[in-house]
């Protein structure tokens, strides 16, 4: 496998760091200059393209320098689907709120890094701050690709808003990261207490063979083993690990009361509950338990009988019942066509959108980089998956986590919250240093 | 687990990894080309049945022939316009062209279906459990390892006792002299490229079930089958059959006995059959 993704990084390296300044944010900037322009000769025939930004003080408008975002994420290669949630969160926030806040239109500069590619996303970052003069980075899905960027954003003083990368260590890498979507621990730990609770006292653990994994399976055994359960064993499989059948079949045989598992969504995932289903281990009496991202809303639909009846604990579903969430649901069906269901990633990237505009409000568009990390600290947010806020002290998200089932609805398969833990921390971040 | 249960997952395994390799068995194999977008067909054959499947309605045993034909057309449609100009190109050559086939493939597969996971329907009668003398079988992995027997019959016959078979290994071993016997090499090649990208394409199809789909499908399981079509030999079916079924038994079992270790015994298998048999099984260019 390591070879694959090194080649995926040698042979996708040429295409990578083009910019992609979305036609679509250009066109709206463009249309709104107009807008401005004709707004100052002719009052009032001009209406802002798509009715997006209120504009109170037109002629001024077009003159202020925009509020750029760099966002990198992944728009090619296998993690492609990510990057698409993340820009489609995003680009909903801006459609219901309008794309301009304090009189500044916000500009987005989108930028592909490929996949697991360090390199690519540091020479991004360095292209952003250096010759675009963004005033914020963000985006960020996978962590060494946020690692690769935090030096960065702490030599040029620019806020990096982390919309999905999970690992702890990352909001401690820079004293300008702030992070809006969650953490492995912090899913993981309540669902250890919620198994505890709830009568499960043996447990199998399985999770792929990486560091978010080994993650998982550290912090689930932890909080797990605190509350008296037992893990029984537990084992760690290839991350594309073509055949599950003889790691399903020592579980049937070790009879543990639950299995923990956190595997990459998609294919990995599905593989291991259609193996799980076909040994007939749920009517065994075992129950399959997970952090949300293996049944995440964008790959549930295709995962299919087998996935019926999971438990996982996550911060965010899309059949979270809230006025919040319709809303944007519906918003990212618009800006995204409503083929694909928006999941975890897109709400990342609306929230921290949002926080970025909050932000902006906050200093009245006069930006720079302490006083916007003073702003990010504490900053509260009615977030689709509920309310959320910044701790101060970590620059990390504090939630709601959300203990759900895998339930078959009339247009298909959702995780259907049960049960919450309210007010979750990180659980992984290591002490704070004297 | 009793021990036969684990020697069934093995075969079952071993048969899964037959299926995808034994399209590459022949392409690179027997005509020496270094296809690396062998991925990339497998991965055509499985969209083609989901998409026959989600469009048309057709149950998922009634569109392997067609994906077979598919895969068929659409290899030898790329043997005439593409490989043909690579057979007497280096294989280095070969490496770049195919590798940056499967990257357009990855591409082109996103755009079409997204980057989600793809599933078929199996028919009831193919999925769960069957209890075989106190044996718990997979129903669909007991319907590949058939199919196995019968394709690698099959095939065996084909380049061994038939007309066909024989002007193709001839073609292989001597182009100017196969031609100027009269053997129609352009045609007996094209032939060959298309029964290979077809195989690939069903085993594809076949592997959905256990593997899913995705873009990446192409590159993920690219490790897999040249591991096979290497340690089985260049070119020989017999081979690329005995090879999948010691690696799938191997894997399973070392999975199985210890986890720990699991993942590296297909790999130090490998290392261990090249250097007993440098060429391959049943090599044929010892």
């Amino acid at each position: 496998m390591t070879a694959i993704k090194l080649w995926w990084s040698v042979f996708s390296w040429g295409g990578a760091g083009k910019p992609r300044l979305c036609s679509r944010g250009a066109g709206l900037g463009l249309g709104l200059l107009f807008a401005g322009l004709l707004g100052a000769c002719e009052s009032k025939k001009a209406e802002p393209a798509a009715g997006a930004a209120p504009s109170s003080e037109p002629a001024a408008a077009a003159v202020v320098a925009p509020i750029k975002i760099g966002l990198i994420a992944p728009f090619s290669g296998p993690f492609a689907g990510a990057g698409k949630q993340i820009e489609g969160g995003v680009r909903a926030y801006l459609d219901v709120h309008g794309s301009k806040v304090s009189g500044r239109e916000i500009e987005l500069l989108v930028k592909d890094v490929t996949g697991v590619a360090p390199d690519v996303a540091k020479s991004l970052a360095q292209g952003l701050i250096v010759r675009d003069n963004v005033d914020f980075l963000a985006g960020f899905v996978l962590t060494p690709n946020a690692l690769a960027v935090a030096p960065l954003a702490t030599e040029a003083k620019k806020p990096m808003v982390i919309m999905n990368a999970a690992t702890s260590v990352i909001t401690t890498k820079s004293p300008y990261v702030v992070r809006v979507s969650f953490t492995l621990p912090q899913v993981s730990a309540p669902l250890a207490t919620w198994a505890a609770k709830n009568g499960i006292k043996s447990v199998y653990t399985l999770v792929s063979d990486y560091a978010p994994g080994a993650d998982a399976e550290g912090q689930f055994k932890k909080t797990f083993e605190a509350a008296g359960g037992k893990v029984v064993d537990s084992v760690r499989v290839p991350v594309q690990n073509p055949d599950f059948a003889p790691y399903i079949q020592r579980i049937k045989d070790a009879k543990p009361e639950a299995v923990f598992i956190f595997v990459p969504a998609g294919a990995q995932g599905t593989a291991f509950l259609k193996a799980f289903q076909e040994r007939g281990l749920a009517k065994q009496g075992i129950q399959v338990i997970a952090t949300g991202d293996v049944t995440e809303d964008q790959e549930l639909g295709a995962m299919g009988d087998a996935a019926l009846g999971v438990v996982t604990t996550h911060h965010y579903s899309a059949a979270h019942d809230s006025p919040e969430n319709t809303a944007f649901k519906q918003a990212f069906a618009k800006v995204t066509g409503g083929k694909v269901r928006p999941n975890f990633m897109a709400v990342g990237g609306y929230d921290g959108m949002a926080a970025i505009a909050r932000v902006v409000e906050k200093l009245g568009g006069k930006l720079d980089g302490d006083r916007a990390m003073a702003a990010f600290k504490g900053l509260e947010l009615d977030s689709p998956r509920g309310h959320i806020r910044i701790d101060p002290e970590t620059r990390d998200v504090v939630q709601t986590v959300y203990v759900r089932k895998v339930e078959q609805r009339p247009d298909g398969l959702y995780n259907v919250e049960f049960d919450h833990f309210d007010e979750q921390k990180d659980p992984g971040k290591p002490p704070p240093s004297p | 687990m009793n021990f036969l249960g684990v020697v069934f997952d093995g075969i079952a395994y071993g048969s899964l990894l037959f299926l995808i390799s034994v399209g590459l068995s022949i392409t690179l194999g027997l005509m020496n080309v270094v296809n690396l977008a062998h991925g990339a067909f497998a991965m055509f054959g499985g969209y083609c049945s989901v998409w026959l499947t989600a469009a048309w309605g057709l149950p998922f045993l009634w569109t392997l022939p067609l994906v077979c034909l598919a895969g068929a057309a659409v290899g030898a449609l790329a043997e005439r316009l593409l490989y043909q100009r690579l057979y007497r190109a280096s294989h280095l050559d070969q490496v770049l062209f195919s590798i940056g086939l499967t990257f357009m493939a990855v591409a082109v597969a996103t755009y079409f279906w997204g980057p989600t996971q793809q599933r078929v329907e199996l028919p009831a009668f193919l999925r769960g459990q069957a209890r075989v003398l106190g044996l718990d079988l997979g129903v669909y992995r007991s319907f590949l390892v058939g199919l196995v027997v019968l394709i690698s019959v099959a095939l065996t016959g084909l380049i061994e006792h038939t007309r066909f078979g024989a002007q193709l290994r001839a073609a292989v071993d001597n182009q100017q002299v196969s031609a100027g016997l009269g053997i129609p090499v352009q045609r007996v090649f094209c032939l060959a490229f298309a029964l290979g990208s077809a195989l690939a394409a069903l085993g594809g199809a076949l592997g959905i079930e256990l593997l899913g789909l995705e873009p990446s499908f192409a590159l993920e399981y690219l490790v897999y089958f040249l591991l096979v079509v290497s340690v089985g030999g260049a070119g020989s079916v017999r081979g690329t059959a005995f090879a999948a079924l010691a690696l799938g038994l191997c894997d399973v079992a070392g999975k199985y006995y210890v986890p720990e270790l699991g993942a590296f015994v297909i790999y130090a298998l490998m290392i261990v059959l090249l250097m007993l048999f440098p060429a391959g099984l049943r090599g044929r260019r010892a």
